[in-house]
């Protein structure tokens, strides 16, 4: 049976978090209400001589299970702001994250690096087709962009998903747990290869991910970037 | 016209027997007889809907497999079908059409089309709608509206691909899909048949203000016709928005605008902040009838009072409401301000309340009943079992966090069939047996319903719980062919186990089918008030009514859910029974 994929950033644990406390709580109810549900199906049916009983409410328990719901489902909303904000508000994503760009087109997914000059957007960017490399341990920032249609950017594993929407640029920010390869999937329908616009996420250690900046000509090594990001106010 | 009116002045339906065949069955004005031809109507495309499911669970059983080609792909033309393959362009395109199908062509006009037109005037006492040639304008602006949308299948490029949403670009382009003309047909399809929606809302709200009997107060109006009096007002409110929307998206197709065209200047998310703000109501447009009708079967069925007739009346009204106010949670991973986001997440939390309100009154409503379990109190209880699952599975989604994760996969898919297959369907199958022997003056088999219920409640579980797992673990929905991602490949016996029980609940429904079919034809005879009711289509109207419903205009004394009064000889009371108001309300602290 399905379940979660294994977490692989640092949004698992809060998302996750809210997801089984949510689950625990529905859960209850869930099984409360079934029963409940189930017993009075069985204990009032139909027998020869039963009369119902005659009563139109009852004002005092309807407060109560208006109230309990609503207590319930303001403290699920309460809990989802502070992790919302953690990975969507724009003032979160840490200055000193590694910058990617990926523009999205049908059926394809292009990652571009900064070249060696350190700018992005220059000759010397590198770009890959459907595979994301990334260091372990590091804030990455996914510069999303498309040039057709709507595309959503899902990493199950990190438990990220911003659509990729054209005219936009949506920054999308995370930070992986471990390395390994990891899925790239699109989640929004998008044409009639939606299905096959898929790809890898590379997560590297942080000296595999500098030797992988040199072997592909990309780059400042990482170090040195965040070594110089550091330097300047 | 003038001798038949003095001969038969006091009776209502004096003139309905001069009707030729045409003006009683075809182009009828009589709100019965538009309501039963939706009923055809809407089955139909409920039938085409499950087909078009069919062909999308075959694809998903057999991922393009060649060894187990879809039986009966040769019918279909090498674009959409090859060598028993469905190919991606067929796929999408059924499963957009899935979605419209089920929810503007059959969902919608069975709760709407079929029973505000048919119960409105019955349970408020009126002769007929207030405007019947609007009515019947209504009706056959729908047909030719469902026409068009039958011929997207037949033109070259095959029908719109885009989704049931239309997200645009995709949809506003050809470039981007490859349809040309089925994109535009949908579209026009989709236009018309919002003026059909709007003749109609236009008409429920007219009759239920101007035309009720009298003695029928707010507050003695059947939970039916009050929810389908807040759905026209929602309907009246939210159309005209989609169809504004619809045009644009027309004109984006037709005549270069560029309105959610990015590159030259439009806004794609322009699309769906229009397209939610329509269709988070229309989601209450499609439940909010169903509630009615189950309520009104509880009661019924449970020989009881509503628990509650004043908060169950409110909470419609505060559903309604508040349906306003939450479209952005379809939009938390759009790029839109997650400043925004967290609000519509505060909203969409909110409107748990109201709706959990009702499934405890419902409970309150059965408890210390004396419940009679023919088929439509199953249906309806089984309503109420698995709306609380489409309800809860909800609060997932509206959590921003978890919708990160869960957004655009088949945990959505799963919670919007509890919502309405094991919610809105249910209640249909529940009120079309519970009015079928007012409608046709005969029972529905009751061995055949109830066994047509049992396979219904039992796979219709078999196939939509286990995508809640399928979506947890991180599939997406509208998918061609999952087995593309390494992680979703070993789901292929899960999805095998889905198909075959969806093949199942498909295959259960024509039982249904026979039943409703037989039935006209076969079906015992039904007395007047088979279900011992107590609201006015039943005490005060034969099976089926006349033209013109009542013999004399019914006088109302109560309100519609006076079982087991401690006052009567038998368990129901008839609202239009003389005899002394119902005593003043036990006290608020009985219990």
């Amino acid at each position: 049976m399905g379940w979660l994929p294994e977490a692989a950033s640092t949004f698992a644990d809060s998302i996750d978090g809210i997801f089984y406390l949510i689950l625990a709580i529905t859960g209850v109810i869930f099984v409360g209400v079934e029963a409940v549900l189930l017993w009075f199906a069985v204990k009032y049916r139909h027998r020869e001589g039963r009369k119902a009983y005659h009563t139109h409410g009852n004002i005092r328990v309807e407060v109560v299970w208006t109230a309990l719901p609503a207590v319930l489902v303001v403290l699920i909303g309460v809990l989802s702001i502070r992790p919302w904000l953690h990975i969507r508000s724009p003032d979160s994503i840490p200055p000193e994250a590694y910058a990617v760009d990926m523009t999205a087109k049908q059926f394809e997914w292009n990652a571009s690096y900064v070249g060696p000059d350190g700018a992005m957007g220059t000759d010397d960017d590198v770009t890959q087709r459907n595979q994301l490399h990334i260091p372990v341990g590091r804030p990455v920032v996914v510069m999303l962009r498309s040039e057709d249609v709507i595309h959503s950017f899902f990493l199950p594993e990190f438990r990220v998903k911003q659509d990729a929407v054209p005219g936009m640029e949506t920054a999308v920010w995370f930070q992986a747990t471990r390395t390994g390869e990891f899925n790239l999937a699109c989640a929004e329908l998008c044409g009639t290869g939606h299905t096959r616009m898929g790809g890898r996420v590379i997560v590297y250690s942080a000296d595999d991910f500098d030797a992988w900046l040199l072997a592909e000509g990309a780059g400042p090594p990482l170090g040195a970037r965040l070594a110089s990001s550091t330097d300047q106010p | 016209m003038a001798t038949t009116l003095t001969e038969h002045a006091p009776h209502a339906d004096a003139h309905h027997h001069e009707l030729s065949f045409v003006r009683k069955y075809i182009f009828s004005e009589d709100h019965k007889i538009i309501g039963i031809q939706f009923l055809f109507m809407s089955l139909f495309f409920l039938l085409v809907g499950g087909l078009l499911a069919a062909i999308m669970r075959w694809q998903l059983a057999y991922p393009t497999d060649a060894a187990n080609p879809l039986p009966g792909g040769g019918l279909f033309p090498e674009t959409m079908v090859n060598n028993g393959i469905i190919l991606p362009e067929f796929y999408n395109s059924a499963v957009t059409m899935h979605g419209t199908i089920m929810i503007f062509f059959a969902i919608m006009p069975l709760l709407v089309g079929v029973f505000a037109n048919y119960l409105i005037p019955l349970q408020i006492g009126a002769p007929d709608m207030a405007f019947p040639k609007l009515n019947m304008a209504s009706f056959w602006t729908a047909f030719p509206a469902g026409l068009i949308m039958l011929a997207g299948f037949f033109v070259e490029g095959g029908h719109s691909s885009a989704g049931w949403t239309q997200y645009a670009p995709l949809s506003a382009d050809p470039e981007w899909t490859g349809v040309y003309a089925g994109q535009r047909l949908w579209l026009i399809s989709m236009i018309i048949l919002g003026f059909a929606s709007l003749m109609g809302a236009v008409n429920y709200i007219t009759t239920v203000i101007n035309m009720r009997a009298p003695g029928m107060t707010w507050f003695r109006i059947p939970l039916p016709t009050w929810a389908l009096f807040i759905t026209a007002i929602l309907i009246l409110l939210a159309i005209p928005v989609l169809t504004g929307a619809l045009i644009m998206l027309l004109f984006d197709q037709t005549i270069g605008t560029t309105f959610f065209a990015s590159a030259t200047g439009g806004e794609p998310l322009l699309w769906q902040h229009m397209f939610w703000f329509f269709g988070h109501p229309e989601v209450y447009i499609l439940i909010l009838p169903g509630m009615g009708f189950v309520s009104e079967i509880i009661a019924a069925g449970s020989r009881k009072p509503i628990f509650g007739y004043a908060a169950m009346v409110l909470a419609i009204i505060a559903i309604a409401f508040i349906g306003w106010l939450v479209w952005g949670h379809h939009m938390f991973q759009s790029g839109m301000n997650p400043m925004l986001g967290m609000s519509f997440m505060v909203t969409t939390m909110i409107i748990a309340v109201p709706s959990a309100i009702k499934v405890f009154n419902w409970l309150g409503t059965m408890w210390r009943g004396d419940l009679h379990f023919h088929t439509p109190m199953l249906h309806a209880v089984a309503f109420v079992a698995m709306f609380v699952i489409g309800g809860l599975s909800g609060v997932f989604v509206a959590s921003t966090p978890v919708d990160i994760f869960l957004h655009d996969t088949y945990f959505v898919v799963a919670h919007i069939h509890y919502v309405l297959f094991g919610g809105s369907l249910f209640a249909i199958f529940g009120a079309i047996t519970f009015w079928y022997p007012k409608m046709f003056g005969r029972m529905m088999n009751s061995t055949l319903g109830k066994i047509h219920f049992w396979l219904t409640l039992i796979f219709f579980n078999l196939v939509f719980f286990p995508m809640h797992n399928l979506g947890i673990a991180g599939m997406m929905r509208r998918i061609y062919d999952f087995t593309q991602y390494e992680y979703l490949a070993p789901f292929q016996g899960l999805q095998l186990f889905i198909s075959w029980s969806a093949f199942v609940l498909i295959g259960a429904q024509f039982i249904f089918a026979f039943n409703f079919l037989y039935s006209l034809f076969r079906g015992e005879k039904a007395p007047q008030n088979p279900w011992h009711a107590n609201s006015l289509e039943w005490t005060a109207a034969p099976s089926p009514p006349p033209h013109g419903n009542f013999a004399h205009t019914p006088t109302v004394y109560r309100g519609p859910y006076e079982y087991s009064h401690p006052d009567t000889p038998g368990d129901y009371w008839p609202q239009n029974e003389p005899g002394p108001a119902a005593p003043a309300p036990e006290p608020v602290y009985a219990e």
